[in-house]
């Protein structure tokens, strides 16, 4: 069999398609996450503190905002994928500015919804 | 099903080593080529020739047919119009799935140059692979005019628009870049038909006179013939005739839903 992902050199679409797959992996993971929180909450107020303790950890947080940054990269890429499906944008250079653009929104969000977080004095 | 690795008997191992001849000119580039001979039982391996550029024509072609009359005949590769119509010499060349005839080696990003058969496919020698699945494919998908009404006396019509409609798919040459340059084929090719028989899929469906549609796309509606496509898009980032397979696969997902909604 001839080589291929050992030579090929990537394209922005072909690392924005893979980041879907990955992200929309490991938000599966988030929503354990999420289910967690609501049972912990609803085993009472030591479970859910020491749950609450657990995410507020520097490792929680590392996850925190893993996840932050995969759900808006999910929910970016998501829509550009519904431009796709209705048939716009599929033209080269369409397809490589929303790659980047995508990547932009990404890190903006992430971004904001921390700063946010921090000077509501959440984090 | 996905493998990210090559089996152990396709990972290359090794090569040779073939120096410039003295008193080349500075313009020598190093072009590392992929060796396989199916009669050594052994793994492939990369061979790198160092070539003096100023010595052949400008294309990756010219140097390849450099190496095989100077510096190695047993080089073995595809080629036939040497401008971009035949497809034969379709290979991968510094990561990228293109001509060799129409790209020229000053456009690759170094002057180290990787060249290697078009990936994932069953090698048959050197950079010779083996398509015999491919053209199944394309032939799969029943690549000619279909009609149920009498044949009219001269030819069959088409106004202006609708012959327009085919622009941007008919100039396909099949030279296998965009399928082979395709994860989703790479890792399911047994059932998914990849990014070139499906433009031509396309083709016959958006054809005017053609009188098949339904049961042509009957035949797609599949969750591995079409549906394998994610719109990775590399097909059309390496299409040497710039076409848009990803597009055509778009259109016709499109019309499978029209057709129920």
């Amino acid at each position: 069999m001839s080589p291929h992902l050992q030579v090929w050199r990537w394209h922005v679409t072909m690392l924005t398609s893979i980041l879907h797959r990955v992200t929309g992996a490991g938000l599966y993971g988030a929503g354990l996450i999420v289910a967690a929180w609501a049972v912990a909450l609803g085993s009472g107020p030591e479970a859910y503190g020491a749950f609450m303790d657990l995410l507020g950890s520097p490792l929680g947080k590392l996850v925190m905002f893993a996840i932050s940054l995969a759900l808006f990269y999910h929910l970016a890429n998501g829509v550009r994928h519904l431009i796709w499906d209705a048939g716009h944008g599929l033209d080269l250079k369409s397809a490589n500015s929303s790659a980047y653009a995508v990547f932009g929104f990404t890190i903006a969000a992430t971004l904001a919804i921390w700063v946010i977080a921090f000077m509501a004095g959440v984090v | 099903m996905v493998q990210l690795t090559l089996p152990k008997n396709s990972v290359p191992k090794g090569g040779k080593h073939y120096p410039a001849p003295a008193g080349s000119s500075g313009k020598t580039k190093t072009f590392k080529v992929y060796r396989y001979d199916p009669d050594k039982g052994v793994n492939p391996s990369w061979d790198t020739y160092d070539v003096d550029t100023s010595l052949c024509g400008p294309m990756v072609l010219d140097v390849l047919i450099y190496i095989k009359t100077h510096m190695d005949p047993t080089l073995t590769f595809r080629r036939s119009c040497r401008e971009g119509i035949c497809g034969s010499c379709a290979m991968n060349i510094a990561g990228r799935n293109t001509l060799a005839c129409i790209h020229g080696h000053d456009d690759c990003p170094s002057d180290k140059i990787m060249i290697s058969p078009l990936p994932h496919m069953p090698v048959v020698k050197d950079l010779v692979p083996d398509l015999t699945l491919f053209y199944a494919q394309y032939a799969s998908v029943e690549p000619w005019l279909k009609t149920e009404t009498p044949e009219p006396q001269k030819e069959w019509k088409q106004s202006p628009e609708d012959r327009a409609k085919l622009d941007g798919l008919y100039e396909c040459i099949l030279c296998a870049c965009c399928s082979t340059s395709c994860p989703s084929y790479w890792w399911n090719q047994e059932k998914y038909l990849g990014p070139a028989a499906l433009l031509h899929a396309y083709r016959w469906i958006i054809d005017s006179r053609d009188e098949d549609t339904g049961a042509r796309l009957d035949d797609l509606e599949d969750p591995f013939k079409l549906y394998r496509c994610h719109t990775i898009m590399n097909c059309a980032q390496v299409c040497p005739k710039g076409l848009n397979p990803a597009q055509a696969i778009a259109e016709i997902k499109k019309i499978l839903v029209e057709r129920v909604v």
